[in-house]
């Protein structure tokens, strides 16, 4: 609990979290989230950040009816793999539906949410989750 | 194109959830059937005026087809910022990219925050010392249960790009006008949860004199009278408030409709009026001369004066129109409101 209490974290990983921040393998081309240092498929260390786009599809998805303390407020929720429009896949909480609503193959886009409270007085992480499309136009 | 500045991005955002005006009124023994509005939005369980702000905003960047890091100035009014000291505007120009040569900062001024955010924005871009500024309304209102602001207390946010005068952009501000006094009509103290607010008082000596003397003043600057504009957007803590202050300024139903939506989504705050200016530009076509008129409590008034330009026909369904977070609505009731409020404590 202190590693998620640790305000230097939230702050390392506010831009990844904020802008879905990955990596693109400069080798095999593999795309993964979230961004780190080498490929998880080859190995490589040729990689670059990417900014990801914020529309996919849900894959596969699972209700959390019985949540760590620190989500116990939103359950039950469901946690998804998105597949986004570039094929990457992207492990999110989704958001604004409730979990008999969700289905493979739902048409999502990325939001800015709050995902966890350092507490009552600690800082509020923000990061992105994801929700079904609203309305027309608007493709990043 | 002659103005003063001019909006080339415009969004703007609400929460899925709506409770009933009806729903809070069985609750407390009062009669359903005539309440001030009809239903207010509710922010979900993981948002607060911040994520408002960034969904307007972006949605604003969408229309503006600028790069973000171009943006140099970013102002949020609110009066529900997630903390008491540590600025929304560092967090959402981050997540849009705007960081770090950037001029950013939150304001607070009740309702009114929203359009001096965007007044504070001209004055910089006019100043030529931005290129481009970021002005954003957001508030997730706080009504104490069982008092009369919880039948309207809302939730959303609206947010303007502007740049210098230009003919491809959505609208460009002509003239602005703000009257300000000092009328303790409504306030909340430090470490106080929920604000308190005069009654009675809250009308005539605060939102008509206040609204009413910033319209005239512009319409006298100017020399435009109420015939001159098309449309017409005053801040709305109910409908009954906008409608009248319409009628006594001479406007009338088909230049304020478009634009007065408390009915369906309740007082916004500091996003009221510049949510009703995004669904008055969601429909406008260029020449329109469209006046918003802001009311914040403490108390003051923004008058602004826009004219509609050529860029809106381009630019407007670049991002999702006002009416597609209308009809995104699931009723929840009350019991489930105060859950996602937090005001049942387990």
């Amino acid at each position: 609990m202190s590693y998620m209490n640790s305000v230097p974290r939230a702050w390392r990983e506010r831009v990844t979290k904020y802008r879905l921040i990955g990596g693109r393998c400069k080798k095999c081309g593999k795309v993964f989230y979230p961004y780190r240092g080498s490929c998880p498929r080859c190995g490589s260390d040729d990689v670059e950040r990417i900014e990801l786009p914020k529309r996919g599809r849900v894959k596969y998805f699972t209700v959390v009816r019985s949540a760590p303390a620190e989500f116990k407020r939103y359950e039950p929720y469901v946690v998804a793999l998105v597949e986004l429009e570039n094929g990457a896949i992207v492990p999110a909480q989704l958001t604004d539906v409730d979990a008999d609503e969700v289905y493979e193959g739902m048409e999502v886009e990325g939001v800015l949410r709050r995902y966890r409270e350092q507490g009552e007085d600690g800082i509020i992480e923000y990061g992105v989750k994801f929700r079904p499309v609203v309305g027309g136009g608007g493709e990043q | 194109m002659n103005g003063i500045a001019s909006i080339i991005g415009y969004g703007a955002y609400l929460p899925r959830y709506r409770i009933k005006a009806a729903e809070i009124a069985r609750v407390y023994g009062r009669n359903p059937s005539s309440t001030p509005i009809k239903e207010k939005t509710v922010p979900g369980l993981d948002e607060d005026s911040l994520t408002h702000a960034y969904e307007a905003a972006l949605n604003a960047l969408r229309r503006a087809e600028i790069d973000p890091s171009e943006i140099e100035v970013v102002f949020v009014g609110s009066e529900s910022p997630p903390y008491a000291v540590k600025p929304s505007a560092t967090i959402i120009a981050e997540a849009l990219g705007i960081t770090p040569k950037l001029y950013a900062v939150d304001m607070e001024f009740a309702c009114r925050a929203g359009t001096t955010a965007l007044l504070s924005a001209v004055g910089l871009v006019h100043a030529g010392l931005a290129r481009y500024g970021l002005a954003i309304g957001t508030d997730t209102a706080q009504g104490r249960p069982g008092d009369a602001l919880e039948y309207t207390a809302a939730a959303g946010a609206a947010a303007f790009i502007v740049s210098k005068p230009r003919s491809d952009a959505v609208a460009t501000i002509e003239a602005a006008y703000s009257y300000v006094t000092d009328t303790p009509d409504f306030w909340r103290r430090e470490g106080q949860r929920f604000p308190r607010h005069g009654a009675r008082f809250t009308g005539e000596p605060a939102y008509f004199a206040h609204i009413i003397g910033a319209a005239k003043g512009l319409m006298e600057e100017t020399g435009l009278k109420p015939s001159d504009f098309r449309y017409v957007v005053f801040h709305q803590p109910n409908v009954k408030f906008p409608t009248r202050v319409a009628k006594r300024l001479g406007f009338t139903k088909e230049q304020l409709e478009r634009g007065l939506l408390s009915g369906i989504i309740g007082n916004t705050y500091a996003a009221a009026s510049p949510i009703g200016l995004v669904n008055v530009l969601d429909a406008a076509e260029p020449g329109d001369r469209i006046l918003i008129v802001s009311f914040g409590s403490g108390a003051g008034s923004d008058a602004i004066s826009l004219v509609v330009e050529d860029g809106i026909t381009e630019r407007r369904p670049k991002a999702p129109l006002l009416s597609s977070y209308i009809e995104r609505s699931k009723e929840i009731d009350y019991a489930l409101y105060l859950r996602f409020r937090g005001f049942i404590c387990r």
